[in-house]
């Protein structure tokens, strides 16, 4: 009999705990213990990406992680982007752009993206690519996506020009 | 898919890790970022009894020059070698072939120690290590040891490495200045992963002489090797188009090409020519 193992992650932002099989995949704890199902799985095999999560800042897919080496991280996944009332720009992004058909793949994707932007605001259109190496879309043919990339960017930069030109409370600009 | 039941434990440090290690009777298996590993062990074709986690051990992270030497700890992701700011001033061929490894989230998860260690004979960094005399740091239950990668890497999936024993550090020579060096990868269209990899680092004289040049390649065979009679062809001799493909048409006699339902070893064989070529004109054009 194997020893279980006590999970305890930060979840888009709360601290949740498990007692797991070490054999647990990051992706199983998360839909299955934690009730998060916004996370899919597609292939399992680590190529398609739909269960691309945030562990510790990065993208990572977690169908080829165990839920025991994410004890202690920090992770995000796709319910921790926005709200149906306001939406996150990635979100907002392929809705406007129609960056989805189907939408079994759109959690992994936007979370490959969430990992992209979050190192690199001005993506150009080979990184944007290249960042979507690891996701599969089955319907969409990409170039939509690739738009909703670019206009989530977008959004990204402005807000942030914005909240620039506004002096924080009490300090300079 | 579900891996077959196992133990797990985190080591804190390096010693730590080879007492767990020892303390496994050969059933404990070192995970660091889990990216070969994991998917083996999900397929059950990798059952280890007891997975020793070492992602946790600082002291092998990290990049830093030692002499003429680049040394890159084992738990260094590829994503951190793509962008490391030491790699790209004195090693960019690392750079570019880490950029060149499965995907974003791979690259996010998988350590060159991983990579080095694990010896996919289709991985990138063998080809690279062989073309830049790379040294594997050990560290056993006798102390630290270092192995040439040509002794460290013996064939599909296996290598020197004593069961008790961690790889702590690959150490890559800095080639002499004046020289460039390039990393090709025909991508296998469906993994990803090298159909054939080239490696080759090249220099040559004010008057045209190669003076330095190296090739490893990868994915080719059952294990990467280096091209030492193409190697062999070119030193000393003016780097000439005609001698560029003399030399790149010796590029297979080194290694046993493999054979599946992607590619006949036939086609890797011209697939090693081909690339050397390229490689070699980029290097010494
Ligand atoms: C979808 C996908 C695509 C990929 N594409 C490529 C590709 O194009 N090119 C490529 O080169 N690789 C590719 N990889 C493999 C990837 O680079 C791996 O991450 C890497 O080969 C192994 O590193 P790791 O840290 O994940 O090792 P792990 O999976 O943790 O370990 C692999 C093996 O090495 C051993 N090991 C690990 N670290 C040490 C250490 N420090 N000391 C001793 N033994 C150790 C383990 O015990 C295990 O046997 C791909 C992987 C995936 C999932
Ligand atoms: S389900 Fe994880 S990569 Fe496809
Ligand atoms: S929207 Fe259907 S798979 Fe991408």
């Amino acid at each position: 009999m194997t020893k279980k193992w006590n999970v305890e992650v930060k979840v888009n932002g709360r601290v949740k705990r498990a007692e797991v099989e070490p054999r647990l995949l990051l992706v199983h704890l998360l839909r299955d213990e934690f009730n998060l199902t916004g996370t899919h799985i597609g292939c399992d095999t680590s190529q398609c990406g739909a269960c691309t999560v945030m562990m510790d800042g990065k993208a990572v897919k977690s169908c080829t992680v165990l839920a025991v080496q994410a004890d202690g991280a920090e992770i995000q996944t796709v319910e921790g982007l926005g709200t149906v009332d306001q939406l996150h720009p990635i979100q907002a992004g392929f809705w406007e752009k129609h960056g989805l058909q189907c939408g079994f793949c759109t959690p992994g994707i936007m979370m490959a993206v969430n990992g992209l932007l979050q190192d690199n605001l001005n993506p150009s259109e080979a990184e944007i690519r290249d960042a979507l190496d690891g996701v599969i879309c089955r319907c969409t043919g990409y170039q939509f996506i690739v738009k909703a990339v670019q206009q989530a960017a977008e959004t990204i930069r402005n807000s942030q020009q914005q909240s620039q030109v506004v002096p924080a409370e009490g300090g300079s600009v | 898919m579900i891996p077959v039941s196992f133990d797990y434990v985190r080591a804190a440090s390096i010693p730590e890790a080879i007492q767990l290690l020892k303390n496994s009777n050969g059933e404990g298996k070192l995970i660091a970022g889990g990216h070969s590993l994991v998917p083996l062990m999900k397929f059950r074709l990798s059952n280890p009894g007891t997975l020793i986690d070492i992602s946790d051990v600082n002291e092998m992270k990290g990049v830093g020059i030692v002499g003429s030497r680049l040394v890159v700890g084992a738990l260094t992701t590829h994503a951190e070698v793509a962008e490391d700011t030491a790699v790209l001033a004195h090693l960019p061929v690392l750079a570019e072939a880490a950029k060149q490894i499965g995907d974003m989230q791979v690259r996010n998860k998988g350590t060159v120690g991983g990579n080095i260690a694990h010896a996919d004979p289709s991985a990138d960094l063998p080809a690279v290590a062989l073309a830049l005399d790379a040294v594997v740091h050990l560290t056993g239950e006798d102390g630290e040891e270092k192995v040439p990668i040509q002794e460290f890497l013996l064939g599909p999936f296996i290598t020197s490495l004593p069961e008790t024993s961690v790889v702590t550090a690959i150490s890559f020579a800095v080639p002499p200045a004046g020289t460039q060096s390039t990393y090709l990868k025909y991508f296998h269209p469906a993994s990803g992963y090298a159909v054939v990899g080239v490696c080759a680092v090249g220099g040559k004289t004010a008057e045209g002489l190669v003076n330095h040049v190296r090739i490893g390649i990868t994915g080719a065979g059952d294990c990467a090797f280096r091209t030492e009679q193409a190697e062999k062809f070119l030193f000393g001799k003016p780097a000439t188009l005609e001698n560029i493909k003399q030399a790149a048409s010796l590029a297979a006699a080194d290694g046993d090409m493999g054979e599946d339902l992607f590619a006949s070893s036939e086609y890797r064989a011209h697939l090693c020519k081909v690339y050397t070529e390229r490689a070699l004109r980029k290097v010494l054009g």
